[in-house]
Formats: C-alpha cells, structure tokens, sequence
C-alpha cells in the first residue's frame, strides 16, 4: 500500500527497471512473449502455451526462459505470435507443431527459425523484428499504450510501463488545470461523437453537486469493432487511471464501468485491476495521501446496442431497461441517480494518462488541426492484414487500406470501406485520398465512428450490406420512439423487397424519403443515424440499386433469390461430389455417365456445391 | 411458482441477498441467474420480484429488452456464429444458414433433442477469424459451409471437439 506519491514514484522506477529487464536482456534470462489477443486465442496461444511449458522442461530451459502471454500484437491475421526478447524476434503463424523447433533451435542454440519469419508479400522481404513490418510503421501507439507489452493480469507490470505517472502529475496540479488541460490537447470523443472530452469535463466540474459519477462507456456495440475490447483486457490500468483522472477533474469520487458482459474476459481484468489498485492504495480513500478519494465499480451491459447512447446506458446502470431518453437536462448536469455524470469511451480515458504524463505536445504533434492525436481501428473484412491498429489521425484511407492493410485479398478489386458501423456509412475509391478525422470523414459523407473499418470487394453486394445493417438497426431499435421503431421495420422491409426482386422503382423513392423522416424525427442518434448505410450507399451505388430493381439482377451474385447455380456439362466430370454434398438433394446425375443437373425449384442456394466442386465446373448466373 | 422447488427458491433468493446493498441490482440479479439455471422463466421472476420488492412486469419488461437473457433454456450445446460485419462480408450467413438447414431450426431456437441451439452473434470480436463460429466458449476460425456438417456431427458424437484449424 502506497501512502505517498514519492513512495509510489519510487516503486514505479523499479517496476520500470523490472519490465525493462524483460526486453533489454539484462536479467540474463530470455522471454518469450505470447500473444494473448482474442484472434490469436482462438487460433490457439494457449496450446502454444502448454507446449512451451513442456518443452521448457524436457530441454531444462525453465531457468534460462520465461514464458509471458501479454494482449493483443494487433496483425492478427499472422497470429498466433511467438516474440523472443532480448533478441526482438517476432516469429507468425506459429502452430503447436512449431514448438519444437522453436524450442531447439533459438532457445538452446541462439539460431533464428528462418520459415517462421513474417515475409513481406511486397518484396518478399524476411523481417525479423515487429516494428519493422510495413503494418506497423505508420502506426502510433497512444491509446494502446502498453497493449501487448505488458501482462494484463500484473498490475507491477502497468506500473512499469508507465501507469499511474499521468494520475500522480494530475494530483500536482488544480482540477480545474486538468480539465483546462486535457481541452487544451484537443482530445475529442472516441465513441464516434468527437465532443471536446476538456469541454465535457468543465460542464461537469460547474455542476454543483457533492456527489458525481464518470462512467467509461465499454458497450462497444458496433460489428466489426473490438478496440475498446482490448485496451479493456491489454491495459486496464490505463482505463482506471484516466477514469480517476476525470473523477479529479470533475470533482466525482465514484465511477463506474459499463461493459458489455459479452467480454468476459475485459470484465475479469478490470475487476482483478481495481481489486489490486485498491490493495496498494491506487483507488480508495485518500489516495496517495492527496486528500481525494475514487472508487470504481463494475455494471454489465446484457446485449443491447442502444445503450452504446449515454443516456440509455445510464437507465441501465440504474438497473432498467436502456431506453435513451430526452436531452436535455444533459448527463454533464443531471443524471445518474440524478447527479452530474460524465460519460466517457474506453478510448478516449486510455489516452488521458498519456497526455498527462507525457505533456501536451506529445500529443498535439499528433493528428490534424480539429482532430488530434491518434484513432485506433479495427481493419476488417477483404483486406490482407486484418486487425487492430492505431493511427494518427490525418493518415488517408489509402495508407490505412494498402499501406497498413497491405491492400486487398486474392488480388480482387477494392470497392468500399465501411466506417462507423450501423451509424455510419462506406467510402468509395473517390474517396482513397481523404485524410482521417472527425470532419473530413463527415464531410466525405460517413463517420469515423467507434473505430470498426470494414473493406468490401467486388464480391459484396452493397444492395445486401445495407440490408444487413438496417436489419441490425431493426433488431436493436428500443422501440420508444415511432419513427425509429416503425420507420427502420418499414425500411427493412422494402430491402427485403429489392434484394429478392420484388422490388420497383416506388420503393426506391420511398425508401429515401423514409429515410428523411426517421433522421429528422427520432428520439436518440440510433434511429438519427439508422438510414445512413442505406443512403450512403444510395449515394455511391445507386446502379447496384438500378440493377435489382429493374434488371432484377444481383450484379456481385449475393442477394440468393436473383441468382441461379449451374453446372457447366462440358466441364462437369460426373463425379457426383457435389451431388453428395448438397443438403437438400436437388443435384441429379448418374455418376460416370451423365453431367449432372441442379433441380433449380429444390436449390437453396447455399453454395455448398460450387465450394466442392474440384473441376470449376459450377457457376453463379 | 407451480414446479419450483424449496432449493430453487432459497437459491435464487440467495443471489437476491449477494446484492442486497446495491441500489439498483436488477440486472445483476439477472445475470447471475441466467448464468446459473441458463435462463429466467417466468416462476424464477416472480420468485425476485417478491425477494426485492421490484414489479414482475417491471422484471419481463428487463428480461426481454436484453439479449443476453432468454425465457427458454438453451440446448446443452450453443452455437454462437458471428454476424458482425467482418464475418458477414466473408460469408457468416451461409454458414448461420448451413447450421439452421442441418439442425432444422432458425437462430434462436432448440432442437427437441435439447441438444443444440443456434444464436446470431453481432461481433464477438475476432474479426481475423471471420467467419467465426463459438460452441460453448470454444472459437471456431474461418468455417467454410463444407465445415458445418462435420462440426455438428463431432458433437452429435461424442460431444463435440475435432481440431479443425
């Protein structure tokens, strides 16, 4: 238990020295430094694990190597990751037959496993070390600071990388200098809003009221976006920090986590960190014998994408349903239990300690002119190097697509890049070349949103995306307000409509009036924003719409009930594969003897043959 | 409460208690209890209601606004395929759609064996493994339709587990 911040700054500069020791070789042992990332887990770090622990053992290496699982490297399509320290070797797509060799050959006689090495596709490049792969040159860690360095579950290990000095530089200055401060960095709200976060804090701070709350927002709700995942689960001290930060500012000495309980494993590293915090006197009474006192609880969100709006997620941390409801009074004046309350990103609060600790400049020299500092994205969908990455604000969609993204699978053509999840919409090629912030994503007709970055080939159907996302908006409409309850079902439905081809040019129309109405008349920004994939891609394809509704045709082959499976009889080679596979037996044929036939009236269109067929012998008309 | 018996009652009273200093512990109360049983029937809710004093509409009202709480047990194995976007443009819905023809139920529903239930995910955040499929906390990376058979089949076996990727 630390009593003073000299204390704790002296504790601090040995734990510095400690994780340092785990990277620069001077404790004389080696480590090797798994990735813990969700992507990577689930193809399989543990397995990797246990067989390294075993190895260690038949080779008698247990006191010369030590094994650490730290989060996310953030290429997670090269996962899973082996990095060998002091060396700085980073090895990929290490599987558990892998060990052995690893095992032999770099840790008992110091020779690199050449084929384990990433290979640049560019230039056929090997690199041996991380930082110098082409995914990771243009990025800069801020809000992921410490993001698979660090053991999330070794809270000395936050406190050697960093933790805590942003807090322990707060507590030397006025609250009032800390909200001054953090406006003064330009910080802007990383859920997508871009609300000055300084601005947010001094609306709070005004308030009179002896008790207020800060809430992180970690409902992280939009598809394809697992950033505030991982910061949760890679550093969760950085988001206590900068959560206790707020509280000083703002004058609140309670905070609370929303997160979604889909993330157990967030969930469980932010309980073991305030619980540890707690022990060494980070949070409770009196911190560091400065006077001021936070405590930090922990509220599940249980699956509903409206409460990603601050005022739906504040009724239910109130326990009640998460309906958002009018504004004003704004949350900043009266809200949680009817006290000011702030409502922050997991983001935006991970990347308050660094600019406290760091100072402003560090972080202004960052970004653009309105949008400072970095934005971290989720890089999903046709793009080769899929995951999580931080960028600058101010980098073009064209480096974040071919430069990091290292550009589109099997060599197809790019199309749209979707941002901002169901609130926002996709960019065409007209748009590569725009710089990424919060205006000129707006400006360019999408948002930056969250953080979800979604690439699309010419094999999506963007008739069918939009389909996609309102029928998620749909699903999730609270069902408070009519325009948004009944005009997302009505929108849905005429989809529904044009994707199966039944579709006029009526629909069309309505469709974009519809679309009107429920921006200008809903309740909360779900049901503002539900119409923009629909009228962005409207905006940019309005030929795909052409083509569906008067061709009835489904130019990128998706939408199932305007496509048809054939088999070419001069390359079928009666095989019967297909015919065996089909799960509704609508394939014919006599296996030797005649090519076989779809029944057409019995396909379902699930695509199953094409995939088995050896001899290209299927194709979609 | 017509068919819950005095353990059912003293337990679920007992998760009441684990909350009782909280304010607002609904939601709490209810995670815990579908964690436990799998899922919040209707008996259960009054059992809370009259335990904390909060209305049983006022509870439905709660059970049905979130997901993560079901009125109908699942299956003993539930799967969970990804629907985010990453995995939806890489093809989750064919094989969501492969798993309802193989089982003969929609997304959602339990098979009359009990044995598997199918639920549409929005983003479980594995984007790199897209598409992604969860059987009971175990990740299934890039699932191809021509997977789908063989993985039902596993758990139809032997309950569940082949090494696929």
């Amino acid at each position: 238990m630390y009593k003073t911040c000299e204390e704790l700054q002296r504790a601090i500069a040995h734990f510095t020295e400690e994780l340092d020791g785990k990277f620069n070789g001077k404790t004389g042992k080696r480590y090797v430094m798994l990735c813990g990332g969700t992507g990577c887990v689930a193809a399989g770090t543990m397995k990797l694990k246990e067989k390294f622990e075993e190895l260690l053992d038949t080779y008698n290496l247990r006191d010369e190597v030590e094994i650490r699982v730290v989060g996310c490297f953030g290429l997670c399509s090269q996962g899973p990751f082996v990095r060998i320290f002091p060396e700085n070797v980073l090895y990929r797509l290490v599987q558990p037959e892998d060990i052995q060799e690893i095992v032999f050959q770099d840790l008992k006689e110091h020779r690199i496993v050449e084929r384990l090495l990433y290979v640049d596709p560019a230039t056929n490049e090997t690199i041996t070390k991380m930082e110098d792969i082409p995914f990771y040159r243009k990025q800069k860690r801020i809000a992921l600071h410490g993001c698979g360095v660090i053991d999330p579950n070794k809270i000395e290990e936050a406190l050697g990388c960093g933790g805590y000095q942003g807090f322990i530089k707060a507590m030397s200055m006025k609250p009032e200098e800390v909200a001054q401060m953090i406006l003064d960095s330009g910080l802007r709200g990383r859920g997508g809003g871009g609300f000055p976060t300084g601005k947010k804090w001094q609306f709070a701070a005004a308030a009179r009221s002896d008790v207020k709350y800060v809430v992180c927002n970690g409902d992280e709700g939009d598809p394809g976006a697992f950033m505030d995942r991982s910061i949760l689960e890679d550093n969760p001290l950085a988001v206590i920090e900068g959560m206790a930060i707020a509280g000083y500012a703002i004058g609140a000495s309670e905070g609370y986590f929303y997160i979604r309980a889909e993330y157990p494993r967030a969930v469980e590293h932010i309980n073991a960190t305030i619980k540890r915090a707690e022990e060494l006197g980070l949070l409770g009474d009196n911190i560091l014998g400065t006077g001021f006192s936070f405590r930090a609880h922990v509220r599940l969100g249980a699956g509903a994408f409206v409460c990603g709006e601050e005022t739906a997620l504040l009724n239910s941390i109130m326990g009640g349903r998460g309906r958002p409801r009018p504004r004003p009074p704004f949350p900043a004046v009266k809200v949680l239990w009817d006290q000011p309350t702030i409502v922050n990103n997991v983001e935006t609060l991970a990347t308050v300690p660094y600019i406290l600790r760091e100072g402003l400049d560090a972080f202004t020299c960052y970004g653009t002119e309105r949008s400072r500092g970095t934005k971290v994205f989720c890089l999903g969908g046709k793009v080769n190097n899929v995951g999580l990455v931080e960028i600058p604000m101010g980098v073009t969609l064209r480096e974040l697509i071919y430069d990091i993204g290292g550009g589109i699978q099997n060599g197809k053509e790019f199309k749209a890049i979707q941002t901002g999840g169901p609130s926002g919409g996709c960019l065409t090629k007209d748009f590569l070349d725009t710089a990424i912030d919060f205006d000129n994503m707006v400006e360019a007709g999408s948002m930056m949103g969250s953080g979800g970055a979604i690439v699309m080939d010419e094999d999506n159907c963007m008739v069918n995306v939009a389909q996609f996302y309102m029928g998620f908006i749909c699903d999730e409409s609270c069902g408070k307000c009519s325009p948004c309850r009944i005009g997302t079902k009505r929108m849905l439905e005429i989809l529904n409509r044009i994707t199966s081809g039944r579709g006029t040019m009526k629909d069309f129309e309505e469709l974009e009036e519809l679309g009107e109405t429920v921006r200008n008349n809903s309740l909360c920004a779900l049901g503002q924003t539900s119409a923009n994939p629909i009228q962005s891609t409207i905006k940019h394809f309005k030929d795909e719409y052409i083509a569906h509704i008067v061709d009835k045709k489904c130019p990128a082959h998706v939408c199932k009930d305007m496509i048809q499976y054939i088999i070419d009889p001069e390359k079928c080679k009666m095989c019967s594969l297909c015919s065996r596979k089909c799960p509704v037996e609508a394939i014919h044929g006599l296996p030797g003897k005649t090519p076989f036939e779809i029944n057409q009236s019995m396909c379902v269109k699930c695509g199953m043959c094409i995939s088995t067929c050896k001899f290209d012998a299927i194709h979609i008309e | 409460m017509a068919h819950l018996n005095d353990a059912a009652v003293a337990r679920i009273e007992e998760i009441c208690d684990r909350y009782a200093t909280e304010r607002t512990p609904l939601i709490m109360i209810l995670s815990d209890v579908q964690k436990e049983y799998g899922y919040v029937p209707l008996d259960v809710q009054e059992v809370i209601s009259k335990k904390t004093g909060i209305s049983v509409a006022e509870i439905y009202g709660v059970v049905t606004f979130y997901s993560l709480f079901s009125l109908e047990p699942k299956g003993k194995y539930v799967i969970g395929c990804c629907l985010g976007t990453a995995c939806y443009v890489k093809g989750a819905q064919k094989v969501i759609d492969q798993f309802s023809e193989i089982l003969g139920i929609q997304p959602g529903q339990t098979t009359e064996d009990g044995l598997f239930s199918i639920d549409a995910l929005r983003c479980i955040g594995a984007c790199a493994a897209a598409p992604a499929v969860t059987i009971n906390g175990r990740v299934y990376a890039r699932v191809k339709m021509d997977d789908v058979p063989q993985i039902v089949a596993s758990y139809r076996r032997e309950g569940g587990h082949i090494d696929h990727v």
